[in-house]
């Protein structure tokens, strides 16, 4: 599965920042899910805990914590402010899943509601994100 | 933080050769020539990628006739075979639909591919730049610092202006210049290789116009026999 290298990218984000920290253990690394990637956060912190357990001493013992950010979209046409949630009930699982593959996608399949634009933001939720850590 | 950003130089750590080919305008021949070095570097025998970063006009899979060929996931994704060529585009995601993407996203998008394609070793990964000196000629020098800078221009006056800015920029970024390449030459004018020349870029050669390309277009076969009659003066 593709979260796989995304997870990747969080581990190698984490171990720079422990090192700009000089940071010896890191104890939690706090991730945001943003909902227009659709990926599922428990597997996601499942392939996390499998990728710290080769990648760094400091950070084999860390919690990993996740919070999902509701993905907000914005026409930059009309003003018009709707959730993703809303124009997924309306994709195929198909078309989801590309936008899964690459957010971005969505200005291919989702219309603005009000006004069919594809012009819009992201304003909110686009992907997976590195909160924070935590360590000592 | 952004996560993607830091595992881009891993992706692509076993690719010995990055070449973007570039020429600031649009129709002057990159996408062809971006797939003809690849085909040529794959029949060589070299593992070669290709890359095609105009998502808004993405056309390498019409140049290669592709169709269907989809990337596969294996913690990341692995980019489909094409013709032996290892290929990755907005396509795959976008089909046949317009991708109406502005700058910010086209960036997000770009940093997704980077980040999640597995390339594998390769000898070369080729990338079909946009037409354009934005985000994603800067995307492609801030990610990908290995990347050499291949240009195409015709012998137009115009194309030449942008050519010079391009050049430019790339100068004042220290990126790699491998040289500027004269494409669908009609006459025998030395101006443009003199015009280059003075700006101290290589002038690697000039392609004649090829009146029957065209027609080989989508028949991976029928260019490469196009271009063996027609090479690189």
């Amino acid at each position: 599965m593709h979260e796989w290298a995304l997870a990747e990218g969080i581990v190698s984000t984490a171990l720079k920042e422990a090192e700009r920290g000089k940071f010896t253990e890191v104890t939690r690394i706090n991730v945001k899910i943003g909902e227009l990637q659709q990926i599922d956060g428990d597997l996601f912190v499942s392939l996390l805990k499998e990728i710290l357990q080769v990648e760094d001493p400091k950070l084999k013992r860390a919690e990993v914590v996740f919070e999902n950010q509701e993905a907000i979209l914005k026409c930059r046409v009309c003003g018009h402010e709707w959730l993703f949630s809303e124009s997924k009930k309306g994709l195929s699982d198909e078309d989801a899943e590309l936008i899964h593959f690459v957010p971005e996608i969505a200005h291919v399949y989702i219309r603005c509601p009000a006004c069919k634009s594809p012009d819009f933001e992201v304003t909110k939720g686009r992907g997976v994100w590195l909160e924070s850590i935590e360590g000592e | 933080m952004d996560p993607r950003l830091t595992i881009i130089e891993r992706r692509l750590k076993d690719i010995k050769r990055i070449i973007a080919v570039s020429g600031g305008k649009g129709g002057v021949g990159k996408s062809l020539t971006a797939s003809v070095m690849a085909l040529i570097f794959s029949r060589l025998g070299y593992k070669t990628g290709l890359l095609d970063l105009d998502f808004g006009g993405p056309s390498i899979h019409t140049v290669l006739g592709l169709k269907g060929a989809l990337p596969r996931e294996e913690k990341g994704i692995i980019p489909p075979d094409a013709h032996g060529i290892k290929f990755m585009s907005i396509i795959h995601y976008a089909g046949d639909n317009p991708s109406p993407i502005r700058g910010i996203d086209i960036s997000n998008a770009m940093i997704e591919l980077l980040a999640i394609t597995r390339w594998g070793r390769l000898d070369f990964l080729i990338i079909d730049m946009p037409p354009g000196i934005g985000d994603s000629t800067l995307d492609v020098i801030r990610l990908l610092k290995r990347a050499e800078f291949l240009i195409i221009t015709t012998e137009s006056r115009v194309t030449l202006d942008v050519v010079n800015k391009l050049l430019n920029l790339l100068k004042e970024l220290k990126a790699p210049i491998i040289g500027v390449i004269e494409n669908m030459k009609l006459t025998r004018s030395s101006f443009l290789s003199k015009e280059i020349g003075a700006l101290d870029v290589p002038f690697l050669g000039e392609i004649d116009f090829d009146s029957g390309l065209e027609d080989a277009i989508g028949n991976v076969d029928h260019i490469l026999g196009s271009y063996s009659k027609d090479p690189i003066c």
